[in-house]
This record gives structure tokens, C-alpha cells and sequence, in this order.
């Protein structure tokens, strides 16, 4: 009886994780369709395969926009890493009652809708003459995901022990020792945690890299949105795009989800 | 799992690297002596063919590169008015509708094409549609020239129409073409009669229905820019459009737009569609089209006017901010010429040439050979539309399925947004209307002398 | 939970040493780089967005560009819109934050157990959060809803109910079915984290008591989970409220899904104006930080108190 409820569970669980899944996986199939049997009404389960959108896909010039995506997502994850790791640090084990204010302050600069302030932007890197430049829209990557990451990692910071902290600062470690050789390797799992959210986030921006940039420094999201054609049938192709455009994002998630799922348990906890 | 020195060192090489790469990228890009012209245009069929033959031009022209960054409608609204508004200057060549043109010439924003027109002997510029070409223009400049034109008409399934008893005469009215879509819807020989766009947008829903608004005699706004959006007729146009939706229209209306109805006639799923007439050549396209070869074509369905056709043209533009527009005027001109037409069809099939900009392109050999179902009605229709007086009553802008006032696209969009909740029910007609009167006033009333 | 480990620094003993101030000093010169670097990159355009929100400037009148002081926040605060958004953007981000919860729970629990697969049906389960929100909107929008094509429609009629016009007659549930799939799986890694974190020993306590499962879910996973719960509803509420590309797919804005975020892109990319814009953007950011500090005070006192340690 036990064994029969188990295996009903099990079963029960995997048709909501399969019905789940259906429309990513059916987009992973459209990819592999002719634009005419995406848009066959009733849907087609059963096709030609074919590489055509593929070929489409990359003989518009894809791997340029990739390697921008690249760029400006791992530069402005390591920034925001950079910056995040000391200032979460300092919020967490070394708290100082005025410094606590500025957490707020961090994630207060996430309310604003970036439709309100893109304009601006647009106008102060005009000025600065940084349109189309992938050091300005990685900077701006950094800002955007910098609140969260000291969020999170503040949180991750909360969980490690005192007791290894003042045993480290007892046996007479500088900061620098305390900091690398005993806090760090504890939260490492949280630090892949806030490392893949941010480049999640860059990856898949596309309201600042529509407007800031045009060509040399556009990244992959707008020239996704470019397949989506105004004349004409786009599925087929757009589902190859994007199945191109997610895939380095979701083998980073596959990849280091063990390590996710233990970067959040640290980090939710307090 | 400690961190070792190795490990730090290790990452501040990563981070070094990656800050040495960001510098690197940013520094490229200038230090050539050939010009680079960047063309931000539209991501439709024809853009993507001009960007695969833009190779031509480039042999040509061997100090001028051309790279073409394509973009969904709204976006590359959103983009270039952006870019031109402030004068950044990224663009060299802009692809701009036939509702901006004349309000950015008339800013100051676009280069005065008229010279460089009328300095190249074989572009022949008087060979462009005069409704087009009257449309890109201000106080004698232009400011533009189309790459192509489109007007509406009514598609329709022959055999469908057959099959329920109907016939749709050349110059059908809208009572003829309803009672034909409520004959296939009550046969159920298709799942609807004919398809509609119904997505909110005033490029989208607004396209068509002003156009039906206008042959049952409404407007937006009267000669005094009074708004006129809850008058009679308005009112009588928006309810036949959402009845004839509820009776024999596609299902979730405010779904649909220009693709998802091509996709539901493609697939015969319903038996007409009043939409642009540039959807005929995928219509006819046998290798993406079931109903190819069973399709006929007719003037916009009218009311009280003789003709119910919109005109948009999608142009290319030089902004005056660009730092070449030399090399940029001549890929304009060579875009538009009637070669490029000769190449398009030799290279890539005649039906894909740019259809509606030329009268040239009506006289085509091959071409009226490949487009015989389609071309001969376009023409007709584009040559007999009246952009200055589109409706019953006369009005101080010039054009059809819009107002050429820079409010009208957020008027547009805020009514249309109304409609669709009168449509899905949600709201009354009137009340919708009434609102938009609201909407709609308050833009009248910049533009009073 | 456990007890709390009093920090030397949180002690905050009255009489301030050379010590002390040193530490103040490391503290703030750790923390400052990264103040500095969101001062710039935020504020600078935050101040900028002030400024626009005083003018008038309509891009596409550019020689009438001058002051209008603050008609811009009169037009925000005596017009229909803003409201009418606000109330928009609380029912759609506050359902689908409770949705997402309550299935990104569901799920947790069905995958806190061993079972053939589970990895696979982790990774699986997390994907919809790591697609492009742009290209999930299009996939959902053609394959799912399509009132012709769409599977949902295809499963309904054959399970013999009617089909359903998902934009036309149910914009906003659209919506939020929608975020609720892409931001199940955020929620459920959150939750699925905090339900591995519990101690074995007590689960294993509570079934010896005899207990039943709910029971324990009840007294002892529950309220271990509120911090798990807390922190998913603080980011989730972040994130979706800045949700765009769905709005802009499918609905345009009708029917109740006029967000604030859609809102502000209408005003600034439709309307082109861009002093109106910014003054609906300024008036946003001070609602959200007002409701956000309500929200943090009251609700989250947790996190006041974690602040602390």
C-alpha cells in the first residue's frame, strides 16, 4: 500500500512537471519546424525536422549579438561580485547602525521602472558620447543587479557562524585572512546563487540594450525580438533563436542548480 | 575549500582580462577610412531581402558598408525617434512610416531629399505613386522616398464563398461583405466568416476601422479639430465592426492582428479578411500557402464613400543628424530605384519585388506575369484613395487610416485600448466612445488656430 | 530558529574605543565602493529623471521644449490613469506572487522526496525562469493561447469544455497565468531550499509523536518556512513589478493589465513625452518605496531584526 501511494506521487509529480515543461518543450520543437507546419492549424506533432531557421538564425549574423551578451553578462556579474561581496560583508558581520541604512537605500534603486529612466540615460550617455558602447550597458547591467546580489549575500553572510568569525579574529587574522580564508569558502554555494541571477538578469535584458545600443555593442534579446516579423510568419524561426539565445542560460542553471538550491537555502534563512 | 592565494590570484587575472577585453571592445569600431552606414529598418520580408542583396551595393560602392539592424515595428519606433529626436546620429539611414514623415521633415529631422532626386537623371522620381509621394512631402521638399507602398482590400476564399452561396462584387459594401460572412459562419463551412484585427494599437485595430469609420462618414476630428470620436457615425462604424466580429469573426478578437489572420486564411479557417494589400503575395506564395490560386481580391468594402482604402508606405529616410549622409543618400536612391526592382526580381522571384512605391513596377513584364491575381487591383486601389479627403467630410490633415499629428499614435492607442474592452463586452460602445471623445479633445485642442 | 550569536559590533557598547572606530572605519570602506557605484549609475539618472519631470517636452515638439514646473504631476495626479494602473499593477503582481508561492510550494513539497528522476524533474521544473520573459510571452501567446492553434484551447474542447478567448474575454488572469509559470520555479527553488534546511531529527520526532503529516506540515514545516516564504515574496514582488514584455505581447494594456511599468512605456514611447514619463516614473518610485516600507516594517519585521543579527 505504501509502495502503491509512492509510486502514484511519484507519478502524479511527473505529469505536472511534464505539463509544466510542454510549452518550453514545445518551443524547443517549433525550432525544428518549417514556419508553414509551426502555423498548421490543428498543431503538428509529427514533422519533417529540419535546420533551416538554424541556418537563418546564424546567416543574420548571431554570433556577434552572442558574444556582446557574453560580454557584458559575465563582465557585469564579476562587478557586481566585486562590489556586492565587501559591502554585504560588511552589512552582515560587520554592522555599523548607520551603514545598515544604505541596505535599504540598495534596494530601493530597483523601484524604478526602467521605461521611466531609460530616457535619461539615454541622453546623460549621449552626452558622455557611451551610445552603443558595452562598457556603459555593462556598468548599467552592474547597477541594475547590484541591489539584489547585496541582498542576497547579506543573507548568505548572516549564516555563517560567529563563532568561526571571532575564533579567526582571536588567533589574530587581519581582515584580509578573515575574509578569504574563512568566510569566504562558506558561502561559496550562495555566491554562485547571486553570480547566476545576475548574469540571468543581464542575459535577458532587452529594454536598455533596445535603446542604448544599435549595432557594434547590441546584445542578444533585441535581435531576438527582430525575428518577430511584422509581414509574415516568425514562429518557427523565432523559437530557433530563442532555443540558441536560452541554452547557455539554462545549461548555467542545470549546471549549478545543486548549488543554487544550497545558496538559497543559506540565504533565505534570515 | 579554502580559497587559496592561487585561487585569488587566479580570479584577479579573470577580472583583469575581462576589464582589458571591455576596453578593447569599446576602442574598436572607429579608425576606418570606408564609410559604415548603420540602416535601422523594420524586420518585414522585403527589408530581409534588401538586406540580402545589400552585397550588390557594397561591390558598387567599394568605400560604403552597409549594416542593416532590423527591428519589431514598435521597437524600431521607440529606437529611431529616440536617435533622431535628440540628434545622436547613430543611424545614417532611417526606415520611417508614412504617419512620421512629414511631421519629422517638418521638425528639421530628416534631410531634404529634393536635390539629390532630382540630381540623378535615372531615378526618375515623378514614377513614384503620387498619393505616396504627396504623402512624404512638406511645403514641396521630400523628405522620404518608399521602399513600399501598400492600400487594404478584401481577401477572399473563393471556394468557401462558393460553397455558402455568395458572390463579393469588385467594390463590395460593408453589408454585402457581412452578409456573406454570416452566410459561411451559419453553414459552418469555416469556423468564422472573415477575420478582423481586433489587438489594441492604433496601427493595429485602428488601421482597419478607421477606414471603416470614414465610408460610414465619421472622423477623428472635424475642421476645426473638434474631436468627433462619439458622433453618430463613429458610433454606428465601431458597433457594425464589433457585431460583425461577435456574428461571423474569429474567435478571441483582440488576439488578432496582421499575422495571426494571415495565418487563420492560410490555413482556411475562415473565408475573408480585410487587411493589407501586400498579404496577397503570401497568400499566393504555394509553398507556405494552402489557399493558394483560390483566393479573389476587391476594393476595401465601402458605405457612403466610393473608396475605403488605407496608404501607408514604409520610407527610407536620412536624418539630419547623420555624419554621411552623402554615401547614405545614395543607398537610398539605389534602394528604391527601379534597378533594384530588376534585381530583386532576376535574384530573388518577381512576386518579391517592393510592391505600391511605382508605377514602373506595375509595368513589369515578369512581374505582371508572377503577380497577376494581386498587382492589377494594388495598383487600382493606390491610384484612387484620397489621403486628403479619405471620408465624407472634409479634414485638415492629409491621411487615410491616421492624423498626421504628432498626439494621434497615444490618442490612437488609448481608444483602441477602449474598443477592446467594448468588443470582449467589458464596456458599452458609447462608453468607450465617450471616453475617447475625452481622450481625443485634448489633442484637438493643441492643433486649434 | 537557533540562538543568536551576539556580534561584537552589534553590541554597540556606549564608550567607543580606538578599536571600534577602526572597525567602523573597515566597515564603511567596505561597503562604500559599492555605495558609490549605485549613487552614480542610479541616482545620477534618478536626479536627471527629477529634472525631465519638471518639463515640458514632448519629443516630437522639439522647439516648444521649456519649464512647466509641476503640471506634469498635476496631469499624473488629477488624471484617470495612475490609479487605475496602480490598482492594475497590485492585483496583477499580488496574484501572481500568491499563485507562484503556493504552486512553487506545491511543487517543493512533491520534490523535498526521493524519487526516479528527481534531478531531471528539478532541472525541468526551473527552466520557464531562465527563458527570455520576451520569448515565453510569444511561446504562450501562439502555441498555448491561440484561440485556434493554442494547446490550452486543443485540451479544453477535449475534455468537453468550451474553448476560451484568453485576451478578449480574461486579459488579466492571462497575464497572471503567465507570470504565475515563470515565476513558479523562482518561488519553488526558494521553498525547496528552506524545506531540505529542516532538521531531520525533528521531522523524525514529530512522526514518533504520532503526529500526522499535516499536522507536522502545519506546527513544525510552516513555520520554519515563513523566512523561506518572506524573502521569496520580497524579490518576487521586485521582480514582477517591473514585468513588461507579456503586457506588451499580449493584452496592449486592455482589460485591466495596464500596469505601471507599461504605463510609463506608453507614456514615454507612445506619447513620446518625455517630461510626462518621468514624472509618472518619479511618483512610482515614491509610491513603491512608501508601500515597500510599510510592507518591510510591518510584515517582513524579520528583516528589520535580521538587519541586526
Amino acid at each position: 500500500m505504501r509502495r502503491f501511494k509512492s509510486g502514484l506521487t511519484t507519478t502524479i509529480t511527473w505529469i505536472l512537471v511534464l505539463l509544466f515543461f510542454f510549452p518550453i518543450a514545445w518551443m524547443f520543437m517549433t525550432a525544428f519546424k518549417s514556419e508553414a507546419d509551426a502555423a498548421s492549424i490543428p498543431p503538428k506533432f509529427f514533422f519533417t525536422p529540419t535546420l533551416d531557421q538554424f541556418q537563418i538564425v546564424f546567416d543574420r549574423g548571431m554570433g556577434s549579438f552572442l558574444l556582446n551578451s557574453f560580454t557584458s553578462s559575465i563582465a557585469s556579474t564579476l562587478i557586481v561580485l566585486l562590489l556586492a561581496i565587501p559591502a554585504a560583508y560588511a552589512l552582515s558581520i560587520r554592522p555599523v547602525k548607520k551603514v545598515q541604512d544604505s541596505l535599504f537605500f540598495f534596494i530601493s534603486t530597483r523601484f524604478m521602472p526602467v521605461a521611466a529612466s531609460i530616457l535619461p540615460i539615454f541622453f546623460i550617455l549621449k552626452f558622455m558620447g557611451l551610445l552603443d558602447n558595452i562598457t556603459a550597458l555593462t556598468f548599467l547591467y552592474a547597477a541594475m543587479n547590484l541591489p539584489i546580489a547585496v541582498w542576497m549575500m547579506r543573507s548568505f553572510f548572516n549564516e555563517v557562524p560567529m563563532e568561526i568569525i571571532e575564533a579567526a579574529q582571536i588567533d589574530g587574522a587581519n581582515f584580509r585572512t578573515e575574509l578569504v580564508k574563512v568566510v569566504l569558502p562558506i558561502v561559496v554555494p550562495g555566491i554562485a546563487a547571486v553570480a547566476l541571477i545576475c548574469f540571468i538578469f543581464s542575459w535577458n535584458e532587452y529594454f536598455m540594450a533596445l535603446l542604448l545600443t544599435t549595432d557594434t555593442a547590441r546584445t542578444t534579446p533585441p535581435f531576438l525580438a527582430s525575428f518577430v516579423d511584422g509581414r509574415g510568419q516568425f514562429l518557427a524561426v523565432l523559437s530557433a533563436a530563442s532555443t540558441i539565445a536560452v541554452l547557455p542560460v539554462i545549461i548555467a542553471g542545470w549546471a549549478a542548480q545543486k548549488q543554487l538550491v544550497r545558496g538559497l537555502a543559506m540565504g533565505a534563512v534570515k | 575549500m579554502l580559497l587559496t592565494k592561487k585561487r585569488a590570484l587566479a580570479l584577479s587575472a579573470i577580472l583583469a582580462t575581462s576589464a582589458l577585453a571591455l576596453t578593447g571592445c569599446s576602442g574598436a569600431g572607429g579608425a576606418k577610412q570606408d564609410v559604415t552606414l548603420t540602416l535601422a529598418t523594420v524586420s518585414n520580408p522585403q527589408m530581409k531581402d534588401m538586406e540580402e542583396l545589400k552585397g550588390e551595393f557594397e561591390s558598387a560602392n567599394p568605400s560604403i558598408k552597409v549594416n542593416f539592424v532590423q527591428m519589431e515595428e514598435g521597437d524600431l519606433r521607440a529606437a529611431v525617434t529616440a536617435d533622431v529626436a535628440s540628434g545622436a546620429g547613430q543611424y545614417d539611414i532611417v526606415t520611417v512610416g508614412a504617419y512620421e514623415v512629414p511631421q519629422w521633415g517638418a521638425n528639421g529631422w530628416l534631410q531634404d531629399l529634393t536635390p539629390a532626386l532630382k540630381a540623378d537623371a535615372t531615378y526618375d522620381v515623378e514614377d513614384i505613386l503620387p498619393p505616396v509621394r504627396d504623402a512624404l512631402s512638406v511645403d514641396g521638399k521630400q523628405y522620404a522616398v518608399p521602399f513600399y507602398g501598400e492600400s487594404s482590400i478584401l481577401m477572399y476564399n473563393k471556394e468557401m464563398l462558393a460553397a455558402a452561396g455568395v458572390t463579393i462584387s469588385n467594390n463590395p459594401t460593408w453589408q454585402e461583405v457581412a452578409t456573406a460572412a454570416q452566410a459561411v459562419k451559419d453553414q459552418g463551412i469555416a469556423d468564422s466568416g472573415i477575420c478582423l484585427r481586433g489587438k489594441p494599437g492604433w496601427g493595429d485595430l485602428f488601421a482597419p476601422l478607421t477606414t471603416v469609420v470614414q465610408t460610414f462618414g465619421g472622423s477623428w476630428y472635424d475642421m476645426d479639430w473638434n474631436a468627433q470620436v462619439n458622433s453618430p457615425e463613429f458610433t454606428e462604424a465601431v458597433t457594425f465592426y464589433k457585431d460583425l466580429l461577435a456574428n461571423a469573426g474569429q474567435a478571441d478578437p483582440v488576439s488578432y492582428s496582421f499575422t495571426e489572420c494571415l495565418n487563420l486564411l492560410q490555413e482556411g479557417k475562415t473565408a475573408m479578411w480585410y487587411d493589407a494589400s501586400v498579404a496577397a503575395s503570401i497568400l499566393e506564395d504555394a509553398k507556405t500557402s494552402k489557399v493558394a490560386g483560390k483566393m479573389g481580391y476587391a476594393h476595401a468594402p465601402t458605405y457612403k464613400t466610393a473608396e475605403s482604402g488605407w496608404l501607408w508606405s514604409w520610407n527610407l529616410a536620412v536624418p539630419e543628424s547623420s555624419k554621411n549622409k552623402e554615401a547614405a543618400d545614395k543607398f537610398v536612391l539605389w534602394a528604391t530605384s527601379k534597378d533594384y526592382q530588376q534585381l530583386v526580381g532576376k535574384t530573388l522571384g518577381w512576386t518579391r519585388v517592393p510592391p505600391g512605391a511605382r508605377i514602373s513596377t506595375y509595368e513589369i513584364p515578369e512581374y505582371k506575369e508572377a503577380a497577376a491575381a494581386f498587382a492589377p487591383i494594388t495598383l487600382e486601389v493606390m491610384s484612387s484613395v484620397n489621403p486628403s479627403q479619405p471620408g465624407v467630410n472634409p479634414q485638415p490633415w492629409v491621411g487615410i487610416q491616421y492624423v498626421t499629428i504628432p498626439e494621434f499614435q497615444d490618442v490612437g492607442n488609448q481608444v483602441a485600448q477602449l474598443v477592446a474592452d467594448a468588443i470582449a463586452g467589458r464596456i458599452s460602445v458609447a462608453d468607450a466612445l465617450n471616453k475617447g471623445q475625452e481622450i481625443a479633445q485634448k489633442a484637438g485642442d493643441a492643433h486649434k488656430k | 530558529m537557533t540562538t543568536i550569536v551576539q556580534k561584537p559590533g552589534a553590541q554597540a557598547v556606549p564608550p567607543v574605543g580606538q578599536a571600534e572606530k577602526k572597525k567602523v572605519r573597515l566597515s564603511r570602506s567596505l561597503i562604500l565602493p559599492a555605495l558609490i557605484f549605485a549613487l552614480v549609475l542610479t541616482q545620477i539618472p534618478f536626479l536627471v529623471t527629477i529634472y525631465f519631470s519638471m518639463l515640458n517636452w514632448n519629443q516630437l515638439y522639439p522647439n516648444e521644449v521649456g519649464f512647466n514646473w509641476f503640471a506634469n504631476y498635476v496631469t499624473v495626479f488629477t488624471g484617470p490613469d495612475f490609479l487605475s494602473s496602480l490598482g492594475a499593477t497590485v492585483l496583477i503582481t499580488g496574484s501572481s506572487v500568491v499563485l507562484s508561492l503556493l504552486f512553487g510550494l506545491g511543487f517543493a513539497i512533491l520534490l523535498d522526496r526521493k524519487f526516479p528522476g528527481q534531478a531531471i524533474a528539478r532541472t525541468l521544473l526551473i527552466t520557464p525562469f531562465l527563458i527570455m520573459p520576451a520569448a515565453a510571452a510569444l511561446i504562450w501567446k501562439w502555441s498555448m493561447l491561440d484561440a485556434n492553434v493554442g494547446m490550452v484551447n486543443f485540451a479544453l474542447t477535449t475534455l468537453g469544455l468550451p474553448p476560451v478567448a484568453w485576451n478578449t474575454d480574461l486579459p488579466a488572469v492571462t497575464i497572471i497565468m503567465l507570470l504565475t509559470w515563470q515565476f513558479t520555479p523562482f518561488m519553488m527553488l526558494i521553498l525547496l531550499a528552506g524545506l531540505q534546511s529542516q532538521s531531520k531529527d525533528v521531522l523524525e520526532a514529530a512522526s514518533v509523536d504520532g503526529s500526522g503529516p499535516i499536522r507536522t506540515f502545519q506546527w513544525i514545516t510552516l513555520p520554519h518556512m515563513r523566512q523561506y516564504i518572506e524573502i521569496a515574496t520580497l524579490l518576487g514582488s521586485i521582480m514582477l513589478l517591473q514585468v513588461f514584455d507579456p503586457i506588451a505581447i499580449m493584452t496592449k494594456g486592455t482589460g485591466g493589465t495596464k500596469t505601471l511599468s507599461y504605463l510609463l512605456y506608453e507614456r514615454a514611447f507612445i506619447g513620446l513625452d518625455v517630461g510626462q514619463a518621468a514624472a509618472f516614473g518619479v511618483v512610482t518610485v515614491f509610491i513603491t518605496i512608501l508601500v515597500a516600507t510599510i510592507a518591510l516594517r510591518t510584515l517582513f519585521k524579520v528583516f528589520m531584526n535580521g538587519g541586526d543579527r
